[in-house]
């Protein structure tokens, strides 16, 4: 396997920085000026994926397998009689290590795709598109609604959990056959009824790697978490902090009472909260949250961090996360201090270890 | 036949096009010069218009100097001999 490697995908490209040292260097610049909504290494065998938006030519989908270099693959297209057509490839999901060659994609407008090919075709889950639900479903910030978060359970490559904007999160069971909302607890106060079974805007969906019935999840309208495999959802936003409205969540993927956010000002902002970059950590299952502000930002910082620009990494102890205004921070101490890695990159949109 | 010319945005994307200032297709519809620029570089019709045949919101696609006005379905009539440009938009930051 390869040196490990920080994946950055922006506005003007995809970054990629290695490890030198104690530091992260930057290695490498692919797709510049295009944008790189996502990009990650499959851990199973080391390919890369990246998710290219072409702001006239559309979306692509590149790969790079080890020792190769990057190819453009056939995007997913969804079927004719959808009526639909791709809008945004928004994340890339390897599947289960029992499972070689599967992966998942999320999409705007609203559509999961699985490959069984590494990635060489991809067809729309139709169970999930044709949900009764899904008549229901709307844009957040976009026209459409998208799927951006897929978590795959790592006891069972059939047991997967989605999430959508705005739809909420859904499981599935048998693989994907069959598909139920998961968001009991979980309010929807933009909503007529505010406790609808679907019809939230989860930000983001992340699962503890040692206990994955613990499912941390970043909404628009706060933080919640669920411990048992999101039966039900428990609030767990500061009362009198700023950990409410934000766009990531990490989760620590051996402690299940650990997780990582990145506040901002709800949603008539969408910017640092009080103007200072502050990463808040959870050890007690989101009983309470400290700030990890040593090396951040603590004024005229306006950075805001999208839903997949921050991350953890398999031990727990390196976290990195990139903003909109073009910074990238990395720790190697559980975010206990951080270290500026770039000031001057492209808005980021995405942030992962591989 | 119809002479396309691609932007060289467009060409930067397909290495075998870099070199290439103007393609002689088989067509008498935008969508069939379409199809043909795809037939022979695959995936590059993707590139023009999404899987519904819609040409992409920032592409622009010239029939004889004039932008064609069916942007659904790409039925404007393309003669023989014409000059076809496709062009992107003007867009983006």
């Amino acid at each position: 396997m390869s040196a490990p490697v920080l994946l950055v995908g922006t506005r003007k490209g995809l970054l990629t920085f290695t490890r030198e040292g104690d530091r992260w260097a930057l290695s490498g610049e692919d797709f510049p000026g295009v944008e790189v909504e996502f990009a990650c290494r499959d851990p199973r065998d080391g390919t890369l994926w990246g998710a290219l938006h072409h702001g006239h030519w559309g979306p692509k989908l590149h790969r790079k397998r080890p020792g190769g270099e990057w190819e453009e693959l056939t995007s997913p297209a969804y079927p004719d009689d959808t009526g639909a057509a791709l809008e945004h490839l928004w994340v890339v999901q390897p599947g289960h290590a029992d499972r070689p060659g599967q992966l998942w994609i999320g999409t705007n407008p609203g559509g999961l795709f699985r490959s069984d090919d590494g990635g060489d075709s991809w067809t729309l889950v139709r169970s999930l598109w044709d949900h009764p639900s899904r008549e229901k479903w709307f844009g957040g910030g976009r026209d459409s609604a998208g799927i951006h978060s897929i978590v795959v359970d790592p006891r069972d490559p059939d047991h997967l959990y989605i999430a959508v904007s705005c739809a909420g999160v859904f499981e599935t069971r048998d693989g994907g056959e069959s598909w139920a909302p998961a968001n009991q607890g979980v309010k929807a106060p933009f909503l007529p009824d505010p406790d609808a079974p679907f019809g939230q805007d989860p930000h983001f969906v992340a699962a503890c790697a040692a206990a994955p019935d613990v499912l941390w999840q970043q909404n628009h309208i706060g933080v919640y978490r669920s411990t048992d495999g999101s039966g039900s959802w428990t609030p767990i936003s500061q009362d009198d902090g700023p950990v409410g409205f934000g766009f990531p969540i990490a989760a620590h993927p051996q402690l299940p009472g650990t997780a990582w956010v990145v506040p901002a000002t709800a949603d008539t902002q969408r910017a640092a909260s009080d103007r200072k970059v502050r990463v808040y950590r959870t050890d007690d299952g989101g009983q309470s949250w400290r700030p990890q502000t040593h090396g951040l930002p603590q004024a005229q910082a306006w950075d805001l961090v999208y839903r997949h620009a921050l991350d953890v990494d398999g031990s727990g102890d390196g976290v990195a996360f990139g903003s909109t205004t073009g910074n990238l921070w990395t720790s190697d101490d559980g975010g206990e201090h951080w270290r500026c890695v770039g000031n001057h990159l492209p808005p980021v949109y995405s942030v992962r270890f591989g | 036949m119809p002479v396309v010319h691609l932007t060289p945005n467009l060409r930067a994307a397909y290495p075998d096009l870099r070199d290439v200032d103007e393609l002689v297709v088989e067509g008498d519809t935008a969508a069939a010069v379409v199809a043909a620029l795809d037939a022979r570089f695959p995936g590059l019709g993707h590139y023009l218009v999404d899987e519904r045949g819609r040409l992409r919101k920032h592409v622009n696609l010239f029939v004889d100097g004039e932008l064609i006005g069916d942007r659904q379905a790409l039925s404007d009539a393309v003669g023989p001999d014409t000059p076809v440009h496709i062009i992107q938009a003007l867009s983006g930051g």
